[in-house]
């Protein structure tokens, strides 16, 4: 069974022009968001009290958000989350420290005093101080950038420097879509989601470096006499079934933890999903048109 | 035996070695049977999956050197009246400072001598004379200071530790972190308020007399008698007039139990003090009997009874009207000894076991379901091949787990998410090579050459793809914490072990399809 007839040669250098104005428009309505909207920083990031309730009977957010108003707490935000029959909450206030445990245990009597002790379930405090999220804050946007430097040196040790650049600027194309989409969906931004943007660095990578590889082969087959756009085609020709095959095999895990996986990992596999689909999409119309300007500018 | 048989016999060790150690995980909860002759040890499972609590203390370090600049303070004042050299005040100004202020300035050449002599580690910052009264600051040098801030945070870990382990919390992780950082792990601990009474009480016991001479309500309007202050009562508030000298404190304490007086069912805490402590007790109260004694914990006052007689035998009651479990916390805290420091909580995060479970649920919901998917495509596109991958795929599951459960690594909700991430991506080495000898097999070569040339040919890449998505794993366990660390954790084994299953383990099955079984054409 193939889902690509071998043999098959698509042009896709052909295409690079439309590829690069739809990554264009992606990336400056990814940045756009990220001016206009921001992001949604969870409380690993902020600081602050973030709880999680959930109801054995039906409760609706106005009645939560009406039970703990009477304690007056500053900019408390409540969210539903999960499904509708969950009747799941998620409750989040700046106070941090002491205060932040005490905020939480005031929201605790509250609700349980409002609907009764029997229907609430705590399911989740967390309290981070600011010189917690501050120092996670930092070590987490650090960290994308030393993966992006060890990924580099790694692709030009294995390749050229041309290649790694290439490959380089489609991972950071990836990186900046994807962290687009959290600013647009409004998706909170937790330490997972953060281990999700490094996963998607290093997996987004594999695609790229399949196609490299093969780029690398038939070029020492050639052996001196190739145009390059159509040996770059016919390299993608020929891994594209692979690059389908192996994205698509991740995908269905991770749309399964999508869908199945409850609500902390949601966000965690939309990024990864997310990722994979740009990162799949990036190795194809992205790298390798990169590379064709990089060997354009040498003549 | 030739080296293919052997290297057959090495797999099938390390498959065997692998499922002994992932099989005790497998009866989750339940006790591992009595007979089962492997390993025993589980797979340690993170809060985020059986809930507990998780908590970063940062121990207030200013606060232990400036208590040793107060008892520096202290001494040094019954060193002067010795030494006739006449002060009006010593404290310590900063948490690094010791201010001295002398009533007569000539006296200064002598106090000096005294601090060079007693304090070599205290330094002259500067001096004033103002209105007849010197006065001098003096600094405490950078590594007395250094070395008792380190003391202070080492003591504060073994407090720490004996609090948690007389709490009686299984498993539980508490390690520093940074300069003045603690962070402690505790499972199937819910409750977070306990938790934090329970570490944050400084524990400090004091025995002061109350100032009956004089009375509290004059106090309390700004008349504070000299060498007395007022202090509070635990219930109610009550304000008292106590003496400042503590006639006895905690440190030689030995035992703390708790006791229930038998009328009223009300819970008390019996103290025992060592040998030595026992005597000064019995001195303290024969020459104070008729007065009253308060009883200080962290400066508040539990009870003021008065002393009917001589009290030898070295035992002490704390009664406060507690509840059973304030009462068990209190003993807890006395036996544990006190903090030479106060700590902050930095970061404090319960998991409730409902949540806990619903996520090892859903985790495990993804994984078969993710698994069932890729296993049945894999059989649908690559036929046997594919059924091999498949194998190959549990293998490596059973691998994984068995290195969790090795390697003491805890599996976390993110590390149960890692897992379900490489079953989609151990696939991936199978499908280069399958695409590999797909394209020998079209140019028309034998079976046996098509599989030796497609794994070869394979190998650079799927090496380097693997070696890019271990790199990003390995900076991410630099910088993550708990959860994330484990999911960093399961990816780089994950990654391993499906370079093992799928570049060795299948390779050996289809090198001996073609060369020993003969196949001709592969079903692939």
């Amino acid at each position: 069974m193939d889902i690509i007839r071998p043999g098959t040669q698509i042009d896709f250098m052909k295409y690079r022009k439309a590829a690069f104005a739809l990554s264009a428009a992606l990336i400056i309505i990814s940045i756009a968001a990220l001016f206009v909207r921001g992001l949604n920083y969870g409380t690993d990031f902020t600081g602050g009290t973030e709880i999680q309730v959930a109801f054995s009977k039906t409760v609706k957010t106005d009645e939560v958000r009406s039970a703990i108003d009477p304690i007056g707490l500053a900019g408390a935000a409540i969210q539903s989350i999960g499904e509708d029959r969950d009747n799941e909450f998620l409750i989040r206030t700046p106070a941090e420290g002491d205060t932040g445990g005490e905020a939480a245990q005031q929201i605790e009597g509250a609700l349980k005093s409002t609907f009764g002790e029997e229907t609430v379930d705590i399911r989740r405090v967390d309290v981070v101080g600011a010189a917690v999220s501050q120092d996670l804050k930092q070590k987490g946007f650090l960290s994308l950038f030393y993966a992006g430097i060890g990924l580099l040196i790694y692709i030009w040790w294995r390749f050229k420097i041309s290649y790694s650049v290439a490959a380089i600027l489609a991972l950071t194309h990836d990186v900046i879509i994807t962290v687009g989409m959290f600013s647009i969906t409004g998706r909170e931004i937790s330490l997972p989601v953060i281990a999700a943007f490094l996963t998607v660095i290093g997996y987004s990578l594999n695609d790229t470096i399949i196609v490299f590889d093969r780029i690398r082969e038939n070029i020492k087959k050639a052996a001196g006499s190739f145009d390059f756009p159509s040996l770059l085609d016919s390299s993608i020709s020929q891994t594209l079934s692979r690059t389908l095959i192996t994205s698509s095999t991740t995908l269905f895990v991770v749309l399964a933890l999508f869908l199945f996986g409850g609500s902390v990992i949601n966000n965690f596999a939309f990024a990864i999903m997310v990722g994979l689909i740009v990162g799949t999409y990036s190795s194809i119309f992205v790298a390798s048109p990169i590379l064709m300007l990089f060997s354009r500018t040498k003549k | 035996m030739d080296s293919f048989k052997l290297k057959g016999l090495l797999i099938l060790a390390v498959l065997i070695v692998g499922t002994l150690f992932a099989a005790p995980s497998f009866f989750g909860s339940k006790e591992v049977p009595e007979g089962w002759i492997g390993p025993k040890e589980k797979i340690r499972l993170g809060l985020d999956l059986q809930g507990g609590i998780h908590l970063v203390l940062r121990v207030v370090t200013d606060k232990a050197v400036e208590s040793r600049l107060n008892s520096v303070a202290s001494d040094l004042k019954s060193q002067m009246i010795n030494e006739r050299i006449h002060y009006s005040s010593v404290s310590a100004e900063s948490p690094e400072i010791l201010q001295v202020v002398l009533r007569v300035p000539d006296d200064y050449a002598k106090l000096g001598k005294l601090i060079t002599d007693s304090y070599p580690y205290l330094r002259e910052a500067n001096r004033s004379t103002a209105g007849g009264t010197m006065t001098v600051n003096y600094q405490i040098s950078a590594d007395e200071a250094s070395t008792i801030r380190t003391q202070a945070v080492e003591q504060a870990l073994e407090t720490v530790r004996n609090r948690i382990d007389q709490f009686g919390v299984s498993e539980p992780s508490i390690i520093p972190q940074g300069n003045d950082r603690i962070v402690l792990q505790l499972p199937g601990v819910t409750d977070p308020e306990r938790a934090k009474a329970l570490l944050k009480n400084t524990a400090i016991l004091e025995f002061k007399l109350v100032d009956e001479e004089r009375s509290v309500q004059d106090a309390l309007r700004g008349d504070t008698p000299s060498g007395s202050y007022v202090a509070y009562m635990k219930d109610g508030n009550q304000p008292i007039l106590l003496k400042q000298r503590a006639v006895m404190t905690g440190d030689l304490l030995d035992d703390a139990r708790v006791r229930i007086q038998s009328t009223y069912n009300q819970p008390y805490v019996e103290i025992s003090f060592s040998r030595q402590g026992g005597r000064i007790f019995e001195r303290v109260t024969s020459e104070n009997v008729g007065k009253r004694l308060a009883i200080l914990l962290d400066g508040k006052v539990y009870s003021a009874p008065v002393i009917r007689e001589a009290i030898a035998g070295g035992r002490a009651i704390i009664e406060g009207n507690f509840t059973d479990e304030e009462a068990s916390d209190l003993a807890i805290i006395l036996r544990a000894g006190s903090l030479p420091a106060p700590v902050d909580i930095l970061e404090e995060r319960t998991v409730g076991p409902s949540l806990g479970q619903d996520s090892i649920y859903q985790g495990f919901l993804s994984m078969i379901i993710g698994g069932l998917v890729v296993v049945a495509f894999m059989i649908v596109y690559y036929k046997f091949s594919g059924l091999i991958a498949d194998l190959a795929l549990i293998a490596n599951i059973v691998l994984i787990l068995g290195a969790l459960a090795v390697l003491g690594a805890t599996l976390t909700l993110p590390g149960l998410g890692g897992i379900v991430l490489t079953i989609g991506m151990a696939v991936d080495a199978n499908v280069l090579v399958y695409e590999r000898i797909k394209e020998e097999l079209r140019l028309g070569r034998t079976a046996k050459m098509a599989v030796e040339a497609g794994y070869k040919n394979a190998l650079p890449a799927i090496l380097d793809a693997n070696i890019t998505t271990l790199i990003a794993a390995i900076v991410l366990f630099q910088f993550g914490t708990g959860p994330v660390q484990g999911f960093a954790v399961t990816l780089s084994i994950g990654i391993v072990a499906s370079l093992f299953t799928a570049l060795v383990l299948c390779r050996w099955i289809q090198e001996w399809l073609v060369n020993y079984q003969k196949i001709e054409r592969i079903s692939i």
